[in-house]
């Protein structure tokens, strides 16, 4: 159980997948301009990430047992795609004014690095199936932290008098790097509160 | 040889699952395409600047074809055109708009309104009305920082002389501007009519409004005194025109004795 907590909290503070591991920049960057959309997109990469590790883990045993965990890459793509896809139906269906405002970044779910991240982080530590999946949540919701935060900080940028030439991404950037170094200080918090 | 048979395998089978998982899902959870809202989307005129009141094109179209509304006279960009287009499409009786464009009410230039201060902040209406209310002495003038010429998504606004003007040819009375002034300066006003328009929002007595700006509006109710059709009110030491009773004769034009009311034929 304390295991599971430190998993969360790493995910969440300081392995944060995005600003420690720099994974999944791209949504961040292109989705992080409003608070809904944020939550909305963070919403549907938590969901990714966890329907993606329980349906790879099964697939990742059975190709180890016949000696091909080689194809893990190809075939984790393969299954991520397939569930990206069924979010979108899924959104598009019954949530069409975020399936809206989420736009190109929504299929780009497939590509992003977090999912595949977590999902091959999660065979390389060697974790059990509770803990992949507790380590794709806490993965997620540090995810969907970072999303938040940036939004507030992005909000605040827009009143903002930036220098013509650092407008748009140069100063997202900016403030991304930034964002990610306070992060920092969360270092040691896991041995600190004694759950490892 | 049969690791690879059995590699092809797992690899065809995970992705015959995935497709035929897809391929049902899309089946029961398709949605229906609204084909009356996409032709209506295709007729107006795709600037999405929300003068209707939905959140653009498509929402104006979606709210149509739904029979959420029933007025095809909303959007002030098409004109009677787009409007009787639609109601044709729709088997409705077509609104009609009359055309109107945005009018600044303020003629504080460079020459005419005076500054208490030189604003070297932020170049933006809003955050420079904060501020004392802005440089000019004249708190209730337009600022010339140029909210409204951002907002206006046709280019029709022009900062002149430190006022803003609207290019009656150019605008298409979406309302963007109206919302964007700090002060309220800009109304909608008929085009290709004669109206009077008081071109002041000046609410202060006629003494002190005298400084701050030589076209300011001073109250004096001259311009109450000769209107024939009662279209003038004052309040507030500023003088209002009621568009819908003024004839445009001109008296109040004539009597004005700092020049502050225009006939506007735009």
């Amino acid at each position: 159980m304390k295991y599971m907590i430190a998993l969360l909290v790493m995910g969440l503070l300081t392995n944060n997948f995005v600003l420690s591991k720099f994974y999944g920049i791209c949504p961040f960057l292109g989705v992080s301009k409003k608070l809904n959309t944020a939550v909305g997109m963070s919403a549907a990469v938590i969901f990714v990430m966890l329907m993606a590790t329980a349906a790879t883990y099964p697939i990742n045993v059975l190709l180890e047992k016949n000696d091909l965990a080689f194809l893990q890459t190809v075939i984790f793509i393969l299954v991520i795609a397939a569930l990206v896809q069924m979010v979108e139906i899924v959104l598009k269906k019954f949530m069409k004014p975020l399936y809206n405002s989420l736009g190109i970044y929504l299929p780009l779910i497939t590509t992003n690095c977090a999912v595949l991240g977590v999902v091959i982080l999660n065979i390389d530590e060697g974790y059990t199936f509770l803990q992949a999946m507790v380590n794709s949540l806490g993965a997620g919701l540090g995810f969907m932290l970072a999303m938040v935060l940036f939004a507030g900080v992005r909000k605040k940028m827009e009143n903002c008098d930036v220098p013509e030439f650092l407008k748009g991404l140069p100063i997202t950037l900016v403030a991304a790097s930034l964002v990610s170094l306070s992060f920092l200080g969360f270092g040691g918090i896991v041995e600190g509160m004694g759950l490892i | 040889m049969s690791s690879i048979l059995t590699a092809v395998l797992i690899v065809g089978i995970i992705g015959l699952v995935c497709g035929i998982a897809l391929a049902i899902a899309s089946i029961v959870l398709a949605v229906p395409v609204d084909e009356k809202a996409e032709a209506i989307t295709e007729m107006l005129p795709g600037a999405n600047c929300g003068a209707c009141g939905y959140s653009g094109c498509a929402g104006y179209a979606a709210a149509l074809s739904s029979g959420e509304t029933t007025d095809t006279a909303l959007c002030n960009p098409g004109g009677n055109e787009v409007s009787a287009q639609i109601a044709k499409y729709l088997g409705l009786s077509a609104g009609s708009i009359e055309p109107m464009t945005a009018v600044v009410l303020c003629q504080g230039t460079y020459a005419n309104a005076t500054t208490k201060m030189n604003y070297k902040g932020v170049q933006s209406c809003k955050m420079a009305s904060q501020l004392f209310g802005g440089p000019k002495d004249c708190v209730h003038g337009c600022l010339g920082l140029g909210d409204c010429v951002r907002e206006c998504p046709y280019h029709a606004i022009n900062i002149c002389d430190g006022v803003a003007r609207v290019n009656p040819a150019i605008c298409k009375a979406c309302k963007k501007c109206v919302a964007a002034c700090p002060k309220g300066l800009i109304e909608l006003l008929p085009l290709n009519k004669s109206k009077a328009a008081v071109l002041c929002k000046n609410k202060d007595k006629g003494a002190i409004a005298r400084k701050e700006c030589k076209m300011a509006c001073i109250g004096c109710m001259k311009c109450v005194k000769v209107c024939e059709a009662e279209a003038v009110t004052v309040k507030n030491f500023n003088a209002h025109v009621d568009t819908e009773k003024c004839t445009g004769c001109g008296k109040c034009h004539e009597v004005c004795p700092v020049g502050c009311i225009d006939i506007l034929n735009l």
